[in-house]
């Protein structure tokens, strides 16, 4: 292979991925210039800076090795839960709730970064498994205990959105793991009889709302229902081809609430219409189904594989959980469309996972290299 | 490893029993399970794009509007109200260009913090806040609720300014309904304001919870609210979810109201107003050609300019309390007996069924009537008395006498005949008319049998009988122009037709004269005399009294133990204009109405000299009634503050005091009043006014 000026380690990063995400970046700086009132700053111009810079992150993150990332699950594990404890008592003492810790030099979140965690942790939890007991109790018993603690610590904050989002790529993990089938069958069952009385006996007042109004949002039209009444106007305003850029009246007129964060994508189709949206779809199918799901199947070992596949699964999450909230399928939980949302903390939880996915992947050609 | 105790494992292996699992076995499940997953991200990932197809696509016409109807709001004008005209064309009721603020209770997002702010804004008291906050109370929805009008510029702008942190506050320039004589019209034309929800279910029109327009709420503005009303104009602006306007689309004027004139002459109805003063009383003043009203006032009374944007804790403390009732139209709702006002029908009564006026009886101070001894209000007699002379006197024995031998059904009739104790058409909702009693009546009422004694009461305008003042006045026009004159309001050029009264052209003219001697002769009224040049009224005044004397005399003592005063008249006595009717509450007798009458018919023929007895008077007072009732707002604010009750409905709650009224005097269902008694002897000097009188109070009960 005749050398090239780009040096190797830019070069050999998978572009075919990378291509397509950077494009979905810039396309979201492009809807939060026009959400910003045609400004760079703060919405557009922090979105590329963010990007950036978490990318060289993932960048870094893919070059470590396979045992680094074993040996770092459960200390890493056992971290975050530590700062999750800190940040309830933090708020405790502060009074109200609080989901950030602020170092000095920045915040952070550690709800965000548990959700790459117990991914890793419960990966590392199933490879050390010995694989005849997987049919057993033990596999699923420590899993769940595994994964309650941190959830259960968000659900206080009261986070339900990330909870949910932890809870997703971890049994995503678990099922992936190879524990019985009926368990989940089980499971989806005792979910069905549970989420009634969680409903009425453990939802905040706020939440229950959230969810009776995503059942009928045109009975609360200026409370509870405005916001996806309002995001379903934008969406469908735009039509096929959008109002075009920097036209959108839902948002400039600032009908649409969290027009640059939570309901980026209505934004986005009002002025783009369904033709940026279908756009926004193929990147995160390309991400997501063929590079991602692809990465885990082809992964050399089993600790890999379900790393790539639980990460894939939590940005996959994302995607459906919010674009189902904006078009009106799912209620109204506070969380972003990766790439395109505004907001370090999810780009930064995003572009971890998606580091991952990259590093698995790499070991997967090494492997390859070595052995095949 | 023997991890797992042996009976923990049997269950769960069961059947399982010899099929090994190993790693290759797990990544064959990991296969299978990995394309699960993706299957299962494939199918939401086309869900998607279904649904994003079905609303950007199915459903963009539905949803376009929708976006559109969120832009562009269309907000209406509201049309500058019809004003209320004189009968010179001076406005009752204008309309001024105004700077306003009102709030959207819907759109508001916390009442307490932004009333609070605005009232930093606008630098209100502590009352005003409590006030809106009230209204905010009971207003929902898109209704609006008006936080502050007549604001200057600087205010104006600091309120536009802070708009955008202020979700619901709508400030706002427009026009503003005001009443140049405040108070002396409250009655009259009545007062506007937003309407609420009752209003709105009854007309489900958006100009109704348009900021800044008013329906009609009481009197002529609430009768004539179609004709005053006018069309809305409109206008398309762009806005912001939070109500600020982007920038303005297009707009249509709005169309005025029509205005209505009224029969009323401002000037008078000021001047007859505020000559009032501190009494609780009314007065109504006729043309005795065409049945025009051309005053009508009751005082105290409320001020329709400061109604306008809601009835204020204060301001409903202040009113409610009053027990001169400022809030009761006593022209049309106060119910009264009416004392001696009523000889002349009577009198009137006793010519046409055949009674000689020069017959005549001799007063001693009383009469025996049945077991007990009526009295005259001149307990020392007036001696030989006839016809004429019980009227210019004013000889109650002399009709106790009469009465008696003509009998109550000849009077009642007469009654009737000259306009007592009915309803008049006049656009101002229902009126309380009273009681002219007779021998079916009462029988109908209590089953009782009418009772001399019961002839003796009315005839003196006593016992069972009760009016109200506007009768009085139309009485006072029948007898001036001898026709069945009934009044009008509303201004109409054409000359009405009244019949005949059908009564001896020399009865009335009798009645007449002996109405004239009363104020320019031997009579009782000599301080209604006026001093014009060739001019005089003829009058009769009238006592009423209002609780039995062992509360006292009737003069002194508590306020609303005093006697009524009435004056009824006309003039110019030799070709008669106008007539006129004074009432004084608890004035201590007529001698209070007297002068309020003379000083009226003054101004009918010289207005320089009605005002130069006025204004020296009213300086005395404490300034108009305008400057009065500020004051007494101010030391009711300093008193009370906001912590004066809620007031609740408003309106409703003036509507309660109005409807109240009917019945104010009890009933006396058996036991015989005394006479009633005008002020002192023919030509005494004005100067010594009620209390002066030498004249003892007749003593009523039984013969010793």
């Amino acid at each position: 292979m005749s050398t090239s000026v780009i040096p190797d380690p830019i070069r050999l990063l998978p572009w075919r991925v990378l291509g397509p995400l950077t494009l979905l970046v810039m396309f979201g700086a492009t809807v939060l210039y026009s959400a910003g009132g045609g400004k760079m700053w703060p919405w557009a111009g922090m979105h590329l800076v963010h990007y950036v810079v978490f990318l060289g992150m993932a960048v870094v993150v893919s070059y470590l090795p396979r045992d680094l990332f074993k040996q770092a699950a459960y200390p890493l594990y056992g971290g975050l839960v530590v700062l999750l404890v800190l940040v309830e008592a933090v708020g405790r003492i502060g009074g109200g709730s609080q989901r950030w810790l602020n170092l000095g030099f920045m915040t952070l979140q550690p709800s965000e970064m548990m959700k790459p965690a117990i991914v890793l942790v419960l990966a590392q939890f199933y490879d050390n498994l010995p694989p005849q007991m997987t049919r057993s109790w033990r596999a699923l018993v420590p899993a769940l205990m595994l994964l309650a603690v941190p959830a259960g610590l968000v659900i206080i904050q009261p986070d339900l959105g990330t909870a949910l989002a932890i809870c997703f790529g971890a049994v995503v993990v678990i099922f992936l793991a190879g524990v019985p089938m009926w368990w989940f069958i089980g499971g989806g069952l005792t979910a069905a009889i549970v989420a009634p009385l969680a409903f009425f006996f453990v939802l905040k007042e706020y939440q229950r709302k959230r969810v009776t109004v995503f059942v009928n949002p045109e009975a609360d039209m200026l409370g509870a229902g405005y916001h996806i009444t309002q995001s379903k106007i934008a969406i469908g305003s735009g039509g096929f081809f959008g109002k075009g850029f920097g036209n959108g009246t839902q948002s400039h007129l600032q009908y649409l609430p969290e027009a640059h964060t939570d309901f980026v994508f209505a934004t986005m189709s009002e002025e783009w219409g369904m033709v940026g949206g279908l756009f926004v779809l193929f990147v995160f199918f390309v991400v997501l189904f063929r590079w991602g799901m692809g990465v885990a199947r082809r992964a050399p070992d089993r600790f890999a594989a379900m790393l790539a596949a639980g990460m894939t699964a939590t940005v996959f999450f994302y995607v459906a959980i919010n674009m189902m909230m904006v078009m009106g399928l799912a209620p109204v939980v506070g969380i972003p469309l990766p790439f395109l949302s505004h907001g370090g903390s999810s780009m930064m939880t995003n572009m971890l996972c998606i580091g991952t996915i990259m590093a698995v992947d790499r070991w997967g050609r090494r492997g390859r290299r070595f052995y095949g | 490893m023997a991890l797992i105790p042996k009976g923990l494992l049997t269950k769960s292996s069961r059947g399982k029993q010899g099929r090994r699992i190993t790693s290759a076995a797990l990544r064959d499940s990991f296969d299978r399970r990995a394309v699960l997953i993706g299957g299962l991200q494939g199918t939401i990932g086309v869900l998607l794009a279904a649904r994003l197809g079905f609303i950007a696509v199915g459903e963009n016409e539905h949803y376009r509007v929708m976006a559109e109807s969120n832009r562009v709001n269309l907000s209406l004008i509201p049309p500058r109200r019809g004003w209320i005209l004189d009968r010179t064309g001076a406005p009752l009721a204008a309309n001024r260009a105004d700077f306003r603020v009102d709030l959207i209770p819907d759109k508001m997002t916390d009442h307490d913090q932004t009333v609070d702010k605005l009232g930093q804004i606008l630098s209100l008291t502590a009352v005003e806040i409590q006030d809106i906050k009230d209204r905010l109370e009971d207003a929902h929805g898109s209704r609006p609720v008006e936080a502050a009008a007549h604001l200057d510029w600087d205010k104006f702008a600091a309120v536009s300014v802070r708009q955008p942190d202020l979700p619901g506050v709508v400030p706002q320039r427009g026009f503003s309904r005001f009443y140049p004589t405040g108070p002396c019209v409250g009655h009259l034309v009545g007062y506007v304001g937003a309407a609420n929800a009752k209003d709105y279910e009854k007309e489900h029109n958006p100009l109704l919870i348009t900021p800044g327009f008013k329906i009609g709420k009481d009197g002529l503005e609430k009768r004539f609210d179609t004709e005053l009303r006018g069309v809305p104009g409109a206008r398309r602006s762009e806005v912001t979810a939070s109500g600020r306007v982007v920038r303005d689309l297009e707009s249509r004027d709005d169309v005025p109201g029509d205005p209505i004139r009224l029969t009323i002459h401002g000037g008078l109805q000021d001047y007859a107003s505020r000559r009032i003063g501190l009494e609780s009383g009314a007065v109504t003043v006729m043309d005795i050609h065409t049945g025009d009203i051309l005053a009508m006032c009751s005082m105290p009374s409320f001020d329709p300019n400061s109604f306008s944007d809601g009835i204020g804790r204060v301001e409903w403390k202040m009113l409610s309390e009053d027990d001169h009732v400022p809030l009761r139209n006593k022209v049309l709702h106060g119910l009264y007996p009416p004392g001696s006002t009523v000889k002349p029908t009577v009198a009137l009564a006793f010519l046409e069924a055949g009674l000689d006026p020069s017959e005549s009886v001799n007063c001693n101070g009383g009469l025996q009537v049945g077991n007990r001894v009526f009295h005259c209000w001149q307990h020392h007699g007036h001696g030989k008395v006839d016809m004429m002379k019980g009227i210019y006197q004013s000889c109650d024995v002399y009709f106790y006498h009469f009465a008696q031998r003509m009998g109550m059904d000849v009077i009642a009739a007469m009654m009737h005949r000259m306009g007592w104790g009915r309803e008049y058409d006049l656009p101002l909702g229902n009126q309380s008319f009273g009681t002219v009693p007779d021998p079916a009546w009462k029988m109908r009422k209590y089953d009782k049998e009418w009772a001399i004694y019961d002839t003796v009461n009315a005839t003196i305008g006593q016992g069972y009988m009760q009016v109200n003042p506007l009768q009085q006045a139309i009485v006072a026009s029948r007898i001036a122009s001898g026709k069945s004159l009934t009044p009008r309001l509303m201004a109409d050029s054409s000359q009405p037709e009244f019949q005949p009264l059908g009564v001896k052209q020399e009865h009335l003219d009798l009645i007449r004269q002996g109405m004239w001697e009363m104020v320019n002769g031997r009579g009782t009224g000599a301080r209604a005399r006026i001093d014009v040049p060739n001019v005089q009224i003829a009058g009769k005044s009238g006592t009423a009294q209002v609780v039995g004397l062992n509360f006292g005399n009737g003069k002194g003592g508590a306020w609303k133990h005093r006697d009524h005063g009435h004056f009824i008249c006309f003039g110019p006595f030799d070709n008669p204009r106008y007539a006129c009717q004074v009432l004084v509450e608890h004035g201590g007798g007529s001698g209070a109405a007297m002068p309020i009458a003379k000083d009226v018919m003054t101004y009918l023929f010289d207005q320089q000299k009605a005002w130069d007895a006025l204004l020296p008077m009213e300086a005395g007072w404490g300034g108009t009634p305008q400057q009065r009732m500020a004051a007494k707002y101010q030391g009711f604010s300093r008193q009370y503050g906001a912590a004066a009750p809620r007031v609740g409905d408003g309106d409703a709650a003036v509507a309660r005091v109005d409807a109240g009224a009917a019945s104010p005097q009890p009933i006396q269902s058996d036991a015989a009043a005394p006479a009633p008694e005008p002020v002192a002897a023919a030509p005494a000097p004005p100067s010594v006014v009620g209390g002066a009188s030498t004249a003892a109070r007749p003593k009523a009960g039984r013969q010793p």
